[in-house]
Formats: structure tokens, C-alpha cells, sequence
């Protein structure tokens, strides 16, 4: 049974089986019960499941994150959400020290799975702290998982699979592609959550890119297939555990490597993939691993946010200093 | 952004009606809207420093059955501890911990409420809990691992109801919280006690904890060891009210009990423990203590607090105390004492060895547990780590 759908309703339908196999899943954060969430991911799941299962919580996101903590040591499965990127730092304390380590210093006794999902990124015109990325600040801490879908199949599988997993999951929502609408196949077999894919073969150049720049380097791709150029795009979907081995296969193919997220460049994503593979492919390399991304600059006010994201021109010009070496 | 559902609002109305037949004495005598530093603070006490027994009319019950077999089980509770703690304290000092966090002149506030517990209630401490550990029936030798390096815990926390020792000040207060809404999901009626100090008592964590435990009326006691001191900072430093008042504020009931005194803090703990069970929500307690060591074998309080400070608490010991009663009371000869003296003897003597015994961990344990799931990277380093091992054994055996 397949169904074409926006990914927030991906989102909402994947939250409603888990609710519906798993009684000790539940769904907490600020205004996800009537409301619905301001996206309205949560639609009508405390109507249906009930204001136990379904909570509301007072506007405290450390207490969110350390709640869902004390709920999964008695055995819940919480599933948090924390309302917008810029608001998660008051919980990044409990994420960081509590939430990452619990299963290392209990010695395995304490398994912590917790899904604390982040509307992310820019490019729906917000206002300040509602359009950044900050998954290299996770990724950066031993203990948590992140992942990131770029399309609404991906969004409905990678949520089941975020909520089986026992360890905690940073479930990173591309917010300005919550209402893009692709095919969910509901019956698939979903690729393992942590595993890359290549959405468009290519011989040229590899793209590789997770969340919301997925859909940025296909149509990147696009445009250099009108100038004779055949690009790879990579949909890396977790940030860490990051799939290398994906990486590396289509860079001995392509022997080209840009990397597209819109967080800052500096101490990015994008750098930790580009010394890895530099290392691992240094020989097959034709140029060096380029990164486009956002500036080491706070986030722009929304009428400056289209110079500051990457955008077709952007990327493509690294494509094209990639392919002068 | 509001927090509207009628659920939501319910529990406050409850709690607050419950404080107000049962704790209004408590929370409206001080009127004061600020604290001033007094040195005999209202608390509630049903053993003097002298060792009298003095009824109060509110906790009597809830020590009334108490027999001198009991006492002496708190006695004999409140010595070991105190000397296991000593021997800490000495270990760090000969090399073999790198750090102790001692409870020395807390016995009574640990002994107290750990006895309060039943075995399905659980546990939120921070790192000084040794008592309750103790009281937990957590092998105090287990204490010992993370002070000396070698883990990070060091104890199952399902064994004994008893979670890991939380050294993030407060952050632990929130997981009680969120453990108590789970009983109450699980529709169990065991409770939940969070420990923290008056330092964590400054922190959002702790402010979070009383709003959420208030809001979702879960069933948590939260005990604060009011030792006057966060490392150099005296309680001056983190409130302007008496911490106990703190409660009245998130609408759930506060009281402070004298943190030197066994009997009550037993009392009020079991009180507030049947108030957590019976659906009436989270209840603060201030046992109102002195920490007469350093914050850890790290500080120095010479620097910042006098002499006599010390002096007039080590008057209010609270093992002293309990001894004085027992012996007026006639509920313990010489025998116990001199029992209870070489029991004390052995469990040091048991640490000691324990401690020297413990092996360093696996190197490879470093590698193990980071995740329940596995991860690449983890995979990948441990792999060049045991290359990078091997590479030594290599060169020990084939180059010289």
C-alpha cells in the first residue's frame, strides 16, 4: 500500500503506528497535543491516543529532554520534540551529559530510546533561532545518533526505525521540505537507517548532501546534465553514524567530491567528510573535496537568507572549480 | 504556547489543597519575604542535640512504631557509613581514589530518608549519597569505582532501585521527575526521591523539576541536604528565601526538617513518601545539615569558612545525638557498642582491600557500551586501536 504524502504527514502517520504497536511509545513537547505542533507534525494524535500518551509539557526544554530521560529508565520510548533548532541549547546539557552517556556509564545496564526530533534549517523566511543547523554540535558527542530525511518515504521509515532503536536518536526535520509530497510505500522494506543512497547515478562528480539539500543537488544535477555534465547525488541521510563506505564507492567512480549542507561551513559536516575521504580516496581524487554551506556568521534575518544558503549557482560553481583540476 | 489542558492544571489544585491541611503551619509560619541568616531555624526536630526526645504533634505518627531495635539499626546505619566515608577519605589521601566526596555530618539526613524508602521506590542521588546508597543495599565498595578511575558508575541501578551517581549539578532531579510520571502512566504506587544541595537548588534543572513534578503531579519527593555550603559559596549565595519555601511557589507543600536529626528526617520522608503514594503529588524537604568536611579531598575550606562554624555543628552531631538517646533510653548496653566498634573495624579493613584489589578496566572498554546499537565509527577506531596495541607486542617480541 503506497500513498503519495508531505513529508510532515509522513512524519505524523510513522508517530501514529508507533503509538499504535508500541504502548510504552509516547509523543511529548510544547504544543504537540491540541495544536498539533506548530507544523503540525503531532495532527491529531492526542485526540486519538489520549493526553498520557500524547503531552503537552511546560515550556522547558531541558525539563523535555530530562523527563524523557527518567521516563525511558522506566521503561517508555519517548519521542520528544523540541519546537525549532535555535530552541534545543536549553536541552543540550541533558542531551549532551545525560541522554549521550547513560548506556556507557551504567555498563550497558540502561538503554536510553529516545527520539528528540528538531525542526531544522532555513528557507521558510522565520525569524531568528528558528532556521538553524546544528547537527555537527551533536555529531561531535559519542552516544547520540543523527539523522536527517530528505523526502517523505524517508521520513516515515527513518522515524520507525529512530523509535526501535535503543539508542538515543536526533531526528533532524527539514523543515522548509515538511511540505513536499512524495511516494510512502507503507508495506516497504526500509533501507537500514544509518545507510546512504544514491538518488541519481552520475559519472562526472559526486554530490553528497542530506535533509534539505537533497533536493537542492538533484536539481543542481539536472542543470549540469544540460551542460554535458553527469553528477552523482548521494543522500547521505545519517550524519553519524556517516556512511563512508558510500562515500568512498562513488568517489573512486566519479574521483570528484562536493559536499552541500546549509550549517556553517567551519568545523562542519562537510569538513569531517572531506578528511576522510581524502584519506581513504586520496589516490582516486582528481580535485580536492569542496564543501559549500552556510558563512561563520549568526543566521542571517530572513531577507538575507537566500545569499547566505546555498543555492543552485552556488553549488554548481563548486562543481565547476572541482572539474578546472 | 501554554500549557491549557485541564489535566495539566488539575494536580496543582490538588496539591495545593493537600499543603493546605497538611502543611500550612509549615508553609506560611515564616512570613519573612526574605531570608535572614538565623542561626536556629524553624525545622522540625523530635531529637534534640542533647538527645531528648521532643513530640511533635504533626510527624509523631509516622515514627511511632519505631522499636529500639530500629534505633539501633539507624545507629548502627549512621556509624558504618560515616566510617566507610572515613576510609574513603584516608584512601584518597594514601593515592588510591583521585577524588572523595565526603558525607561526614549527613549521616542523618541519608540514614533517615533511605530508611524512609520501600524497595520499589527509586532513587535520583547526585555523588555524595553514600548513606542512602548504604541504605539501598548497594555494596559501598561499588562506591568506590568512579572515585578510583575505573568506570563511570559502577552499579546495575535496576538492582537496587538506586540510579548512577549524577555529577551535573540538578540535571538528575529531572529524570526523577520523569521516572515518577512513569509510575503514574504505569498506575504503580511506589514514589520517587531525588537527592541535590542547596548549590543545585540555584540551577534550571531543579526550578524545571518542580514545575514539571507540579504540573503532572508526579510522585516525587524532592530532598534537598541543605550543608550550607556549595564548595565556597555559602546558601546565601543561591536563595534569598528559605529553601523549603521554595515549594509554595510551584504550588506543592515544603517543609524543613533538622538534617541532623534521624528520627525526623525518617518522619518527615515517610510523610512525604505517603503524600507521593497517595496521588497527591511532589513534596520538598530541606533537611537542614552541615557538610563539616570538604566540598571534596580537592577543596580547602579553611579558605572560606571559620573554625567555630564547624564548632557549633560538630555540637549537633547527629550520630552523637542518637547515641546520647539510646544510652538515657537504655535501648543499648556497652555490648552493642562495642560490637557495632569492631563491625566498623572490619568494614574498613573489607574497603581497604576492595579497593586495592579493584583491576584497572580492559583497554578495550573504552570502545564498550557507547552505544546499544553498535556505530561505524566506533567499529573503525576500535579496530585501529587494537592495531595500534598490537603494534607494540610486535615490537617487544621481534625487535630486540
Amino acid at each position: 500500500m503506497a500513498e503519495k504524502m508531505a513529508m510532515a504527514k509522513a512524519i505524523n502517520e510513522s508517530l501514529r503506528r508507533a503509538l499504535e504497536t508500541d504502548p510504552k511509545v509516547l509523543v511529548m513537547g510544547e504544543d504537540v497535543g491540541k495544536l498539533g505542533g506548530v507544523f503540525r507534525v503531532t495532527d491529531g494524535l492526542q485526540k486519538d491516543f489520549g493526553e498520557s500518551r500524547v503531552i503537552d509539557t511546560p515550556l522547558a526544554e531541558s525539563g523535555i529532554v530530562g523527563a524523557a530521560i527518567g521516563l525511558a529508565l522506566r521503561g517508555y520510548r519517548p519521542v520528544v520534540e523540541i519546537q525549532f533548532d535555535g530552541f534545543v541549547f536549553p536541552a543540550y546539557d541533558q542531551i549532551v551529559t545525560q541522554l549521550a552517556k547513560m548506556h556507557a556509564r551504567s555498563l550497558g545496564k540502561v538503554k536510553m530510546p529516545v527520539v528528540v526530533r528538531i525542526p531544522y534549517g532555513g528557507g521558510i523566511g522565520a525569524v531568528e533561532h528558528h532556521s538553524e543547523s546544528p547537527e555537527a554540535l551533536f555529531a561531535h558527542v559519542a552516544g547520540l545518533k543523527i539523522v536527517s530525511p530528505s523526502n517523505a518515504s524517508d521520513a516515515y521509515w527513518m522515524m520507525q526505525q529512530a523509535i526501535q532503536s535503543d539508542d538515543p536518536v536526533i531526528y533532524f526535520e527539514p523543515k522548509r521540505r515538511y511540505w513536499d509530497k512524495s511516494e510512502v510505500d507503507f508495506e516497504a522494506i526500509p533501507a537500514p537507517l544509518h545507510k546512504a543512497q544514491v538518488v541519481r547515478e552520475g559519472t562526472d562528480l559526486t554530490l553528497a548532501a542530506y535533509g534539505p539539500m537533497v533536493k537542492l543537488c538533484q536539481e543542481v544535477a539536472n542543470a549540469a546534465a544540460e551542460e554535458g555534465k553527469s553528477l552523482e547525488v548521494l543522500d547521505l541521510r545519517s550524519v553519524s553514524p556517516l556512511d563512508f563506505d558510500a562515500i568512498q564507492a562513488s568517489v573512486e567512480k566519479t574521483r570528484r567530491l562536493v559536499v552541500v549542507h546549509e550549517a556553517p561551513v567551519f568545523f562542519g559536516s562537510g569538513a569531517e567528510i572531506a578528511a576522510r575521504i581524502t584519506e581513504r580516496c586520496f589516490y582516486h581524487l582528481e580535485a580536492p573535496v569542496l564543501r559549500v554551506g552556510g558563512y561563520h556568521a549568526p543566521y542571517p534575518p530572513a531577507r538575507l537568507e537566500e545569499e547566505y544558503l546555498p543555492d543552485l549557482d552556488r553549488v554548481l560553481d563548486a562543481v565547476d572549480r572541482s572539474l578546472a583540476y | 504556547m501554554t500549557v491549557d489542558s485541564s489535566a495539566a492544571r488539575q494536580p496543582r489544585r490538588s496539591a495545593a489543597g493537600k499543603a493546605g491541611t497538611t502543611g500550612s503551619k509549615r508553609t506560611t509560619r515564616t512570613t519573612a519575604p526574605r531570608a535572614k541568616k538565623s542561626t536556629e531555624p524553624e525545622l522540625v526536630q523530635l531529637l534534640t542535640p542533647e538527645g531528648k526526645r521532643v513530640k511533635n504533634a504533626e510527624y509523631d505518627a509516622y515514627v511511632a512504631g519505631i522499636t529500639p531495635e530500629d534505633l539501633r539499626g539507624l545507629y548502627r546505619d549512621m556509624v558504618l557509613t560515616r566510617r566507610f566515608d572515613a576510609e574513603a577519605t584516608a584512601l584518597q589521601r594514601q593515592g588510591e581514589l583521585g577524588l572523595w566526596a565526603s558525607l561526614l555530618g549527613q549521616e542523618a539526613a541519608q540514614i533517615g530518608s533511605g530508611r524512609a524508602l520501600r524497595d520499589d521506590d527509586y532513587v535520583f542521588p547526585t555523588y555524595r549519597e553514600h548513606g542512602v546508597a548504604w541504605c539501598r543495599g548497594v555494596d559501598p565498595t561499588n562506591l568506590l569505582g568512579m572515585f578510583r578511575g575505573v568506570n563511570n558508575g559502577g552499579w546495575d541501578p535496576n538492582g537496587n532501585n538506586f540510579h548512577l551517581y549524577t555529577i551535573v549539578i540538578g540535571s538528575q532531579t529531572l529524570h526523577a521527575t520523569g521516572y515518577a510520571m512513569g509510575i503514574t502512566k504505569d498506575g504503580a504506587d511506589s514514589a520517587v526521591i531525588a537527592y541535590f544541595g542547596d548549590g543545585a537548588s540555584s540551577q534550571g534543572d531543579v526550578a524545571e523539576s518542580f514545575t514539571f513534578s507540579a504540573v503532572y503531579n508526579a510522585p516525587v519527593v524532592f530532598f534537598c541536604q541543605n550543608n550550607q555550603w556549595a564548595i565556597s559559596e555559602p546558601t546565601e549565595k543561591q536563595t534569598r528565601v528559605p529553601l523549603y519555601q521554595r515549594a509554595q511557589g510551584f504550588g506543592f507543600p515544603g517543609v524543613r526538617v533538622d538534617g541532623n536529626d534521624v528520627l525526623a528526617c525518617l518522619a518527615v520522608t515517610k510523610w512525604a513518601l505517603e503524600r507521593a503514594r497517595s496521588g497527591d503529588g511532589p513534596t520538598l524537604v530541606e533537611a537542614y545539615t552541615y557538610r563539616m568536611g570538604a566540598h571534596t579531598t580537592s577543596d580547602d575550606p579553611t579558605r572560606y569558612r571559620a573554625d567555630d562554624e564547624r564548632v557549633a555543628w560538630e555540637a549537633k552531631d547527629p550520630i552523637l545525638r542518637l547515641r546520647r538517646y539510646l544510652e538515657a533510653s537504655n535501648h543499648a548496653d556497652e555490648g552493642f557498642f562495642a560490637e557495632l566498634e569492631a563491625e566498623s573495624e572490619a568494614l574498613g579493613k573489607r574497603v581497604r582491600e576492595a579497593v586495592r584489589a579493584m583491576p584497572d578496566p580492559d583497554h578495550f572498554a573504552i570502545f564498550e557500551n557507547v552505544y546499544a546499537d553498535g556505530h561505524a565509527l566506533v567499529d573503525e577506531e576500535r579496530a585501529q586501536f587494537a592495531a595500534y596495541q598490537a603494534s607494540f607486542a610486535d615490537a617487544a617480541e621481534g625487535g630486540r
